[in-house]
């Protein structure tokens, strides 16, 4: 293995303040409550910034500023709405590098992630949506849909700026008005974000973004101003949200858990393969809804490809998240880290047999090793529970019904991954796999054009293409 | 001479394209609007819903795997079925009063027709909301619409032909099996349905229908863990709250009982089908 000098990317293009309110009706104001939590870089457990927690009073206030907002937003032409969506995405563009060290920072991913997938993620989706706001006529949901009112978005840690992005580009081409919440380990991009609607001229109450922990999101989804609720994160969560709606006419789209399977047939390329399982897992260190936690790989050639994957596992680098050559960051909270290593051991304790490579673990802040499991059983924790991280449960399988009957057996259904030479094979196994996205012979790619979205318990409503304009209309 | 003793039907369940009497044994008596007494009809219990649904799972990969093509010609064949039997689901529903012949005629024209409008979608529907997308990079990317799985249909109280086929028709056009409630006021002419649906080469188990209570059916299929979504149409604001707080458990798609009053003849648009439509997107790498 070559020896890497280290390539720290300069935090000092990041001007963080040491103190941030809420973004309400295009101000910063100061909570009602004196609530306030410090948001830390997970890779050093240093404080980064002092952000508010919103209270009740605070929610409302938001709510109340989008709902004043949104006659006028609704109202105007949609290429202008496109037009200031636009700017907005060229605005990322121009701070993309400032925005890829703070969401390293904050989150704790490698800035080679943040750098190379997010950001320009994030700007493609702003782009793509924008197009969309004048062109709903023509979308195949009537000749002339309508917006709902006011989107209440919550979204979690693991793509931070990312998920913000899925979340207000296509409400605001559709013409609502958004209150969203950023996760409470995370919430600097979306501040970051609050400044860039400054800097667009966005209408004032057109997007607010108000901090806080889940009482901040249950007061946003449940209030009564809400008329549409868009989540991002955990399958609980998520159903006590559903709960929550009931009987109301809040129209609600939820991306939650997954357990993937990774299937790797006998004829697959087994170098590519190996890339493939590896992005599966370990890209943001597991920290995917859609990770490819689960690998199902065929009895015949299960020993000669775990080789090469335990091979593959000893190069990848852990460390210094703003080190460009980092392939695995910082586990983002405490809290996550706990879990990670609560489901790795019960992983043991039921039976299943624990794989790491050497790999040097920094003295302060959260760090989980590379992991793998073999001799893992469908009844066991770690193939039935979303870990979160970067662990890896490895199955067998001899014929394609069998990988079918394994992959599918979850209450979830958001992703899926194939890898054979043989496409008749790959498309059976696609017809076959409940799940919302299927790669076969890749693993974990995104684009603002794909849906995005699960079967079963990961939810229902899609998110990017034209399938995600339907969420935010009235159809 | 004496005038010839007509020979009365006894009314039962239709699970898994069978007839079974509830296994409750218990049933109920339908009344005329007026009051009279038009026949015994079963009165499921929570064993009955789960026995259907057990049955709608079982239907599920033969109907959802079956070609768009034959899917399209069975619901035109229930068409023709119920073309058939006009006069009888005419008497049916004016037995129960509150409509004449002719409107009744109408309803029933209205019910096969609309069996033939969604006969026409089974095949179009994938290629209306499925989309090659145009990725940022070298991959084949196509998103096509798949069935849900199995869904619960609380039927509409009223309008027990053409409310129920309105139902029943696009949760199984695009592949779903599913599991009705019938109107419990006016469950007579479901069950003449379900002899209508058994003699169309539907495969036994894709519609299964329960009469009874409602209110005492509705929550166990809501709060059932192998049911993937449910049609509320037909449940009072009070169930509706219970159930889609049931339906929570396992993230059921739920849609909603209507605001006010549904006009049965009027377009019903597509949100019936898409309410129970998944989205599937695959990904494959472009390159030699």
């Amino acid at each position: 293995m070559f020896e890497y000098a280290p390539a720290p990317e300069s935090r000092d293009i990041v001007d963080i303040r040491p103190s941030y309110g809420l973004f309400i009706n295009g101000e910063w104001v100061e909570p009602q409550g004196e609530d306030r939590h410090k948001t830390v870089n997970p890779a050093t457990e240093e404080v980064l910034a002092e952000v508010a927690w919103a209270g009740e009073a605070d929610v409302d206030r938001a709510v109340q500023a989008a709902a004043k907002a949104f006659p006028v937003w609704s109202a105007m032409p949609g290429a202008e709405r496109a037009k200031y969506l636009f700017r907005i995405a060229r605005l990322i563009q121009e701070r993309s590098r400032e925005l890829a060290v703070l969401e390293t920072l904050d989150n704790g991913k490698p800035i080679r992630e943040s750098r190379d997938v997010d950001l320009p993620l994030v700007a493609a989706h702003f782009f793509y949506y924008a197009g969309w706001a004048d062109k709903l006529s023509y979308a195949g949901f009537g000749p002339d849909p309508r917006p709902l009112g006011v989107a209440g978005q919550v979204i979690p840690w693991n793509f931070p700026l990312l998920m913000l992005a899925w979340k207000i580009a296509p409400a605001l081409a559709c013409g609502n008005t958004v209150v969203l919440k950023p996760a409470e380990t995370t919430p600097l991009t979306a501040l970051a974000f609050a400044d860039i609607c400054r800097q667009a001229d966005l209408p004032p109450g057109v997007v607010n973004i108000v901090t806080g922990a889940g009482e901040t999101g249950a007061a946003l989804v449940n209030h009564p101003g809400v008329d549409k609720v868009a989540f991002t994160g955990s399958t609980e969560v998520g159903r006590l949200i559903a709960r929550g709606l009931a009987g109301t006419r809040k129209k609600l789209t939820l991306e939650l858990g997954g357990k993937a399977a990774n299937i790797v047939f006998e004829d697959a390329p087994l170098d590519q393969a190996v890339e493939g399982i590896v992005n599966g897992i370990f890209f943001n260190q597991g920290h995917v809804c859609c990770a490819g936690s689960r690998l199902l790989v065929q009895e015949s050639v299960a020993a000669d490809l775990l080789e090469a994957l335990k091979r593959r596992l000893g190069t990848l680098r852990l460390g210094d998240p703003l080190d460009k050559n980092t392939d695995i960051g910082a586990i983002n909270s405490a809290e996550q880290l706990a879990k990670i290593r609560e489901l790795s051991e019960a992983g043991e304790a039921e039976g299943a047999e624990r794989w790491s490579p050497a790999c040097p673990i920094p003295d302060r802040g959260y760090w989980f090793p590379p992991t793998l499991f073999t001799g893992v059983a469908q009844s066991h924790r770690i193939a039935r529970e979303e870990i979160f991280g970067p662990v890896l449960s490895v199955l067998t399988f001899r014929t394609p019904a069998e990988a079918v009957e394994k992959a599918n057996n979850t209450p979830y259904g958001l992703s899926a991954g194939v890898w054979t030479e043989k496409g008749s094979l790959m498309l059976w196994m696609a017809s076959r796999l409940r799940a919302g996205v299927v790669w076969s012979n890749t693993f974990n790619r995104f684009d603002p054009t794909s849906p995005f979205g699960g079967y079963k318990e990961s939810g229902y409503g899609r998110e990017g293409g034209r399938h995600g304009l339907e969420g935010y209309l009235a159809v | 001479m004496s005038e010839r003793l007509s020979v009365r039907k006894t009314y039962k369940l239709f699970i898994g394209g069978a007839f079974p009497r509830s296994e409750s044994g218990r049933s109920y008596a339908v009344t005329s609007s007026k009051g009279d007494f038009l026949a015994n009809a079963a009165r499921a219990s929570r064993k009955d819903a789960r026995d259907a649904v057990a049955a709608a799972r079982k239907a599920f990969p033969g109907w959802s795997g079956a070609t768009a093509y034959n899917r399209g010609q069975i619901l035109y064949r229930i068409a023709e079925m119920l073309e058939g039997r006009r006069a009888q689901f005419v008497a049916e529903i004016t037995a129960f009063g509150g409509v004449g012949v002719k409107q009744a005629g109408e309803m029933v024209d209205a019910a096969v027709d609309r069996l033939v409008w969604y006969a026409g979608w089974s095949d179009k529907i994938g290629a209306v909301l499925g989309s090659a997308n145009p990725v940022a990079g070298p991959y084949f990317n196509l998103s096509s619409p798949e069935p849900t799985g199995v869904v619960a249909v609380v039927a509409p109280q009223v309008g027990p032909l053409l409310g129920l086929v309105s139902v029943i028709a696009p949760v199984i056009a695009t592949g779903n099996t599913c599991v009705v409630v019938a109107s419990e006021r006016a469950p007579l002419p479901a069950i003449t349905l379900a002899e209508v649906l058994a003699t169309s080469d539907l495969p036994g188990g894709v519609v299964n229908v329960l009469t009874g209570s409602a209110a005492e059916i509705a929550p166990w299929l809501a709060g059932h863990m192998d049911v993937n979504g449910i049609d509320l149409t037909g449940a009072d604001a009070e169930l509706a709250v219970t159930c889609e707080e049931l339906a929570a458990e396992n993230l059921k798609r739920v849609l909603r009982p209507p605001a006010g009053p549904v006009n049965w003849l009027a377009d019903p648009g597509i949100a019936r089908m898409t309410t129970f439509l998944e989205t599937k997107t695959v990904w494959h790498p472009i390159g030699v």
